[in-house]
């Protein structure tokens, strides 16, 4: 029973902290529960079918399928991740604004939510297709204890929304006017770990053959498949072993959302009232525009 | 999908430059198929059956490319997993997986079957 909830916990982890982030990056955005909601369907839906098709997958690119699917997988869920702090740096101060004046949820912002949404969707297929796997060994085996097994990793998948849960209070400890800096630099480093993730898969796959060497090795310090570094290892990227490849996916990462999102700031103060006047549609009638322009 | 809907006038310059250096983080350093150094590839197979690996010791060259076959004869998934080798690949019931390794560096590996920890575990051994 241990054994099934241990495996059925580390592979919901990292959706697990994933969910708990996003929620509380989206924190006052108006149909982030359901947004985020429907990402995990989606993303339960998608692991049944990855299950399913495994051993297609699998044969898929001469025995490089999986490692492919996985890559794009990945990739989705950075450039969504990307999209949410790029739109983010945009609006964070007219949505903190529009948080204290109104003291509730807000309609602006939907479309960053959905590409949360998408981004929740991405990581729940690919970790629950391995846990849909392991289930469905437990219910062929027929063994004695598959109750046991089963009582196991339902405590494995609730022990993953308890790690949501208590990502998103810690967050929700953050003041109004911060929290979406801090929320901005968490997604962020997420983004470059899932895309550090992604690379290693290619790499693993030979598809990528330069800069494969280990750069360092901190296993002894902080090991990777320790429970301190798995959480790590979602929330800011860490690597024990990393290769040349994987950082260079992890800092190029950083700095394209870092240069992004810069931009997006810096622009010139007409172009800035265009987007306004768009949004405007999204909010109640009765308020003005003129705060926003 | 309505993330395209950013693509409205005031954002197309970030547009283009987000997707053009995420496309290039995705595919710009992608060696062309087949891989170098793919010739000298040395090839092993192993079997997975009762939840152990058969053979669970493996000797493979060091220093150069491996080309690991496992064959899962178990009606019940699998995943391959090694901490050490940075490697993690679902094998389906009766399915087979191949998993290719860098040339590695002297000195010996372990791996698991993830979901039957207690029995499928082996060591490749590098020399």
């Amino acid at each position: 029973m241990l054994a099934a909830l241990i495996i059925v916990f580390r592979e919901v982890l990292e959706a697990g902290l994933i969910i708990g982030v996003v929620l509380a990056a989206s924190r006052g955005v108006e149909g982030r529960g359901r947004a985020v909601t429907l990402g995990v369907l989606a993303g339960l839906a998608g692991s049944v079918l990855v299950a399913l098709f495994a051993a297609e997958i699998s044969q898929a690119f001469a025995g490089r399928g999986q490692e492919i699917f996985n890559a794009a997988v990945l990739f989705l869920a950075v450039i969504m991740l990307t999209w949410h702090v790029v739109w983010m740096a945009n609006h964070a101060r007219e949505m903190t604004a529009r948080l204290k004046q109104l003291g509730h949820a807000v309609a602006a912002g939907q479309e960053s939510v959905l590409v949360l949404g998408i981004a929740v969707g991405a990581a729940v297929m690919r970790e629950g297709s391995e846990v849909v796997l392991f289930l469905t060994g437990i219910l062929m085996q027929g063994a004695s204890n598959a109750a046991a097994l089963a009582i196991g990793s339902a405590g494995g998948l609730l022990l993953g929304a308890a790690v949501s849960a208590v990502v998103y209070t810690g967050l929700m400890v953050v003041p109004l006017r911060r929290v979406f800096t801090v929320t901005g630099v968490l997604v962020t480093l997420l983004a470059a770990g899932l895309a550090a993730e992604a690379v290693r898969q290619l790499s693993n796959a030979g598809l990528i053959n330069v800069l494969d060497g280990t750069l360092w090795d901190t296993s002894w310090l902080l090991g990777e498949d320790t429970w301190p570094g798995r959480v790590l290892h979602v929330l800011i990227g860490y690597m024990d072993r990393p290769n040349g490849i994987e950082v260079l996916a992890y800092v190029l990462t950083i700095a394209t959302i870092f240069l992004l999102a810069q931009r997006v700031r810096q622009r010139p103060v007409g172009e800035k009232a265009k987007l306004h006047s768009v949004t405007r549609s999204a909010r109640p009638s009765g308020v003005t525009d003129r705060d926003a322009a | 999908m309505r993330p395209s809907s950013s693509a409205r006038p005031g954002t197309p310059n970030g547009l283009i430059l987000s997707a053009a250096a995420l496309t290039a983080l995705a595919l710009g350093f992608m060696a062309p198929l087949p891989p170098a150094g793919a010739a000298e590839e040395a090839e092993v197979t192993i079997s997975l059956k009762d939840h152990k690996f058969d053979p669970a010791e493996i000797k493979v060259p060091a220093a150069r490319a491996i080309k690991l076959t496992v064959n899962n004869l178990d009606a019940t998934p699998e995943e391959f997993e090694s901490h050490p080798l940075g490697v993690e690949k679902v094998i389906a019931g009766k399915g087979t997986a191949i998993i290719r390794l860098k040339p590695l560096a002297k000195g010996s590996y372990a791996f698991v079957g993830e979901y039957h920890e207690e029995t499928a575990k082996g060591t490749i051994i590098a020399e």
